[in-house]
């Protein structure tokens, strides 16, 4: 065993990386929920957001475009849940569930052509002199401008859950959607809208796997990272800033596990494996006081 | 396309079973594929596609061909085996280990056809396995590695610890210590066969590790993407070329050609002369090529490689030749004794010098 060969530095720079696609993934998925949306189709909308932005950087060789088609295909399959689930009025549960099956199928198909073919470069920003401080520049300021929108993203959500009035609507209509529709507020709209963000989020996380962090297309290469966002959700009991701790939670046992096995470590990998798994189950037990939105998972139907 | 007709056919199939009818009766011969990831992964399945593919022409329309991709190894893949078979597979090969006991279980339920199961042990009358000898490329993976190497460390990314791929650490770890007696290995698991995500993040992790040359018994390209990024870094296609990543990171490969192999043994079936056997070429018999060495390698390090390479494949030198010791110390060959293939096919041990535990 030889830990010193663990550099730290490095080591939280990657941990940012690495929880990066999940902290985008699920920062979308808690503005769905919070407004009494629970979308299970993230993993879908993940690769499929994954083959778009790919295919779309590949043809226009610029990254950005390529994200830009991410969030558009995330957000236009999650509209395809939206109208399921808010006009036809099915189950939110088997909708999502099938919706990660359609995506999974969709993305193999759509990404025929791009198999094997290499992504256009997209480099890093060393941020000028907050990208020299020692330690804390490596490890924060030395990324992708993704891993930056992934914070401000979150920033963001905070803001507008908290201190806007469209913040306060969207929950309004997540905590009970009988009494924000009879102050007259457009319950299915605003859910739609929610739901339209969270793809696009969705999106963007598994661009930023098949564009940055691996980056090339394969079939099935968002390997259940939907699923960890959607188990971050809850841990962060539909909380911004827990979603972040959650994210680099899950995120950090991901690289400690790799480092530590590399360093010649003789724990068992199954352990830190599941033990993100393990503490959101533990924090749902403590936090049962910490409840999820009212109305979440319920159909709405204005005659009801 | 495919699938649709695999399924439709299976219908009919079926049908007539119930009704009695001989459901064998056919002209072409019939043969499955069972793929355990997608045929676009650039690697392993992609390079058993290729040479259903080429088997396929080759035969020129007396031979139909039917595949199921990214079949999870285990229950579910015993019925994908029988569709097959009700849709009237005469032959079908299941390409990868942990298809072994469901190959059987199947096999064992329709006498009439044949089975051939890639990388396992475990026979029958009507069950064959077939296996490459990666690790007489490993040997030449190894030595290339040991000599390029300049931190001396070369990171291995693990799949599943079974001991094909044991042997595969093995065999590239004494071949890379001939040359460079400072060398380390760092191993990790990923107990998948493809998740690109954990493939990139493990070569990223050795790479920030000290690592400078980066082996992979895993499908996909994206260690390659990984240390390409990383600069200064060489890496070796796995199971196919991917030469798109040459001349440098990929400076060499192991390509599995499958083809020679599923060729004889269509042609065997439609004979009636199959029987079950167990194959396990190397070099010599083609079913493992070693991509071409770039510009990248030394042409003194290329020469030595090559000859390695020709060594192995005219008999002259085998990659697991004593004195070599095991792990804890003990005797496992003496000077100039060589591993009898039992002991290769059920390798569940680290050589001497390697440190770190294989995960039980």
């Amino acid at each position: 065993m030889d830990l010193s060969s663990i550099n730290p530095i490095l080591l939280l720079a990657s941990l940012m990386v690495a929880a990066t696609p999940i902290l985008l993934a699920a920062i979308g998925e808690l503005v769905v929920e919070r407004s009494g949306v629970l979308n299970l189709g993230v993993e879908g909308m993940m690769i499929t957001g994954a083959v778009c932005g790919f295919a779309v950087a590949v043809t226009t060789n610029s990254p950005w475009l390529g994200f830009l088609g991410a969030a558009v295909g995330g957000a236009v399959l999650s509209l395809l849940f939206g109208f399921l689930t808010q006009y036809l009025l099915s189950n939110q549960v088997a909708t999502g569930l099938s919706l990660t099956l359609f995506g999974l199928g969709l993305s193999a198909l759509l990404g025929q052509g791009y198999i094997g073919i290499k992504a256009p470069a997209f480099p890093d920003w060393h941020i000028p002199l907050l990208g020299d401080i020692p330690v804390i520049g490596p490890i924060i300021f030395q990324h992708d401008p993704i891993v930056y929108l992934g914070l401000i993203l979150v920033g963001a959500v905070w803001w507008f859950l908290n201190k806007s009035r469209g913040g306060l609507i969207l929950r309004a209509v997540g905590e009970n959607h009988d009494a924000a529709h009879a102050l007259g507020y457009k319950v299915v709209r605003v859910r739609m809208m929610a739901i339209a963000f969270g793809g696009a989020c969705a999106g963007l996380g598994g661009a930023y796997l098949s564009l940055v962090r691996v980056p090339q297309w394969t079939e099935g290469m968002t390997a259940g990272a939907g699923w960890i966002a959607l188990a971050i959700v809850v841990f962060a009991s539909w909380k911004p800033a827990r979603l972040m701790l959650g994210a680099y939670l899950f995120g950090g046992v991901t690289v400690l596990q790799l480092n530590l096995q590399a360093a010649g470590l003789a724990i068992p990998v199954e352990y830190l494996s599941m033990s993100p798994y393990i503490a959101t189950i533990v924090v749902l037990v403590i936090m049962s006081a910490g409840r999820a939105p009212g109305s979440l998972g319920r159909i709405f139907h204005a005659s009801r | 396309m495919k699938r649709r007709t695999l399924l439709a056919s299976g219908a009919a199939a079926a049908t007539m079973a119930t009704l009695g009818m001989p459901a064998r009766a056919q002209d072409k011969t019939k043969v499955g594929f069972v793929y355990v990831g997608p045929t676009g992964d650039g690697g392993w399945t992609y390079e058993h596609d290729q040479a259903r593919q080429k088997m396929e022409a080759h035969f020129d329309g007396a031979v139909e061909t039917v595949f199921v991709e990214s079949v999870p190894e285990g229950p579910d893949a015993e019925r994908v085996m029988t569709q097959m078979v009700l849709a009237g597979a005469d032959l079908i090969f299941t390409t990868s280990f942990g298809y072994m006991d469901p190959t059987l279980n199947v096999a064992a339920k329709f006498p009439d056809v044949k089975f051939e199961h890639a990388t396992g042990f475990k026979r029958a009358d009507n069950v064959s396995t077939y296996s490459a000898r990666f690790y007489e490329g490993r040997a030449v993976q190894g030595h290339i590695a040991g000599s390029m190497t300049k931190t001396n460390k070369i990171g291995y990314i693990g799949s599943v610890p079974i001991p094909e791929v044991i042997r595969g650490i093995n065999s590239a770890y004494l071949h890379a210590k001939k040359v460079n007696p400072d060398v380390e290995f760092k191993v990790i698991w990923i107990f998948e066969w493809l998740n690109p995500a954990k493939e990139a993040d493990a070569a990223t992790t050795l790479i920030e590790q000290g690592c400078d040359v980066i082996l992979q018994h895993t499908d996909s390209t994206a260690p390659q993407a990984a240390a390409q990024e990383a600069g200064n870094v060489i890496t070796f296609g796995q199971a196919s070329d991917m030469a798109e990543y040459a001349p440098s990171p990929r400076v060499s490969s192991i390509i599995d050609n499958w083809t020679p192999y599923y060729i004889a043994r269509t042609q065997a079936v439609i004979d009636g002369t199959w029987t079950s056997v167990d194959t396990w070429d190397g070099i010599s018999t083609g079913m493992v090529e070693i991509g071409e060495i770039t510009e990248t390698v030394p042409a003194e390090i290329k020469a030595q490689a090559e000859a390695l390479r020709d060594s192995i494949a005219d008999g002259s030198y085998e990659p697991f030749t004593g004195p070599i010791n095991k792990q804890d110390g003990s005797a496992w060959l003496g000077d100039g004794e060589t591993a009898d293939d039992g002991t290769l096919a059920g390798m569940n041990f680290y050589v001497e010098g390697i440190t770190g535990d294989i995960p039980q």
